[in-house]
């Protein structure tokens, strides 16, 4: 399995990658980290003309604080999250989901930004993105422009990102000092893609839960934010009935494919049992 | 149309410490690039889709899979293979450990393994037998069972200990 030929092009600036895209009318493929699209042109499941590559732009790398956000550049590496010391402080879902991104090698190479503009509803980096209410910087025609993560995620595989656009940043809210967290999920086989898997972010709020997110992700088509277990669960002190009632209420806020592994029904049963677990993992008290 | 033409490509890299320049074509990938026009065969493709991990090499001293990376992307990179690793001597334990213990058969799995391990062994220490299965979760070894590989890189850890290493 071979990719068909195309040509490279390496620009050093948005503009200049914006303009190699373009000239290729409609047929290139910007490459990351290329841990998704090299398999997929290996299999010729795409097979541009032009292969745009990221890598050399400055303006897509680095991570930041800028005041009460944490800047991500989208060619952070996947294994930076676990050890760079701004990410583990303030965008701590992302450091908890990392070890369970694909194999150590893979996470050498593949990017933040490559797995949140590929938005595979399988992925554990869009579905945090969800879970700590982050935005999307997005170079398009008009230059810059930040997407909320709640518009961000479309439909399958469809993003805010039109064809040509390039992720530039992932911006975090910072984790304050009464925030706590969980992630956790469900696979067969470690590094193999979960069946079920999720995340919180919530606030403390004197032994009860406070404004919270809850992201899952391989349920639907997309990453999915947990509305009315939040609804739930907001006020609450964190006990069996509270539980039980975020997971009768999660039901209405995922929508799994049935697929012959894992159908449906199994889905939304371990989507309850991985919710409980998330919740009694939260340091309210 | 296209922005340039999509014949060969310069590239220039450091492959087990010496330069390398050569023409590439796009679309070669780093396995097929040390395989094809270098013979460094120690690398093996197996999947070439990232599942199997027989063709881990070390890139700027990370292990990555060579089958998912295009060797026109590694301009000025620094990349290691099994073969750098054999002359240079930094895995000459874990080569003795892997044969002491039966650590393999047909050893098409083999260079990807010693890649790996090499790596969490760099880190120091002596990893657990969690570690060591989580480390080698992305390599298949489609003979072995994995217990002679664990044991292995085990043995290795600790010898390299005791020699003070
Ligand atoms: C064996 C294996 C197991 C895996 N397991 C998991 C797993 O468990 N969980 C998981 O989440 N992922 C998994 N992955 C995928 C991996 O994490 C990828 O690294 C990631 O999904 C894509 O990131 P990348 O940087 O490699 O992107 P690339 O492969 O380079 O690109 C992916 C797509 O996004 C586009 N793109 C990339 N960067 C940008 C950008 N900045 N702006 C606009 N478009 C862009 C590309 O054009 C392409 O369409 C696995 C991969 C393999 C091979
Ligand atoms: S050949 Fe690269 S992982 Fe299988
Ligand atoms: S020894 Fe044969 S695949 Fe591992």
């Amino acid at each position: 399995m071979k990719a068909r030929a195309f040509a490279y092009a390496r620009p050093r600036t948005l503009d200049d990658a914006h303009a190699a895209f373009a000239a290729a009318e409609g047929d290139a493929s910007y490459i990351s980290g290329g841990q998704s699209l090299v398999p997929a042109l290996a299999m010729r499941l795409q097979a541009p003309q032009v292969l745009v590559d990221l890598a050399g732009i400055e303006a897509l790398r680095g991570v930041r604080l800028e005041g009460d956000w944490l800047r991500i550049g989208a060619l952070t590496r996947h294994a930076d999250a676990l050890t760079d010391p701004l990410i583990r402080a303030h965008a701590p879902l992302l450091s908890a989901a990392a070890p369970f991104v694909a194999h150590p090698a893979i996470r050498n190479r593949g990017t933040l930004g490559g797995s949140v503009a590929l938005a595979d509803p399988a992925s554990e980096f869009p579905a945090m993105m969800l879970a700590m209410g982050a935005e999307m910087e997005i170079f398009g025609p008009e230059g810059l422009r930040r997407v909320p993560a709640d518009d961000y995620f479309q439909d399958l595989y469809q993003t805010a990102i039109v064809p040509g656009e390039i992720l530039v940043a992932l911006h975090v809210p910072v984790v304050g000092p009464r925030r706590c967290w969980a992630f956790d999920e469900l696979a067969r086989r470690r590094g193999d893609y979960a069946m079920v898997g999720g995340g919180i972010l919530a606030e403390r709020d004197g032994g009860r839960i406070g404004a919270l997110r809850i992201a899952f992700f391989s349920v639907g088509p997309t990453p999915m934010r947990a509305r009315a277990a939040e609804a739930v669960l907001t006020g609450r002190v964190p006990d069996a009935d509270a539980i039980a009632d975020a997971q009768r209420a999660l039901d209405a806020d995922i929508d799994p494919l049935d697929d012959e592994e894992v159908p449906a029904p199994m889905r939304r049963h371990l989507a309850r049992v991985l919710l409980g677990r998330l919740v009694r993992k939260l340091e309210i008290a | 149309m296209n922005m340039m033409a999509s014949g060969l490509v310069p590239l220039n890299l450091t492959v087990n410490g010496a330069p390398v320049g050569r023409m590439v074509a796009p679309r070669t990938t780093l396995a097929d690039f040390l395989r094809t026009e270098l013979e460094l065969t120690a690398t093996h493709v197996g999947c070439e889709m990232g599942a199997c991990g027989a063709c881990l090499v070390l890139l700027d001293g990370a292990p990555v899979h060579s089958c998912l990376v295009f060797a026109v992307q590694l301009e000025g990179a620094q990349v290691e293979t099994v073969e750098g690793l054999v002359a240079r001597g930094a895995i000459a334990g874990l080569q003795s450990a892997f044969h002491e213990r039966n650590a393999l058969q047909c050893g098409f799995c083999t260079p990807g393994m010693l890649v790996n391990a090499h790596a969490l062994l760099e880190r120091g220490g002596v990893p657990d037998r969690a570690e060591i299965r989580d480390a080698l979760s992305g390599n298949y070894c489609r003979c072995t069972g994995y217990e002679a590989i664990v044991d292995a890189i085990e043995a290795a850890a600790r010898a390299a200990q005791g020699s003070g290493r």
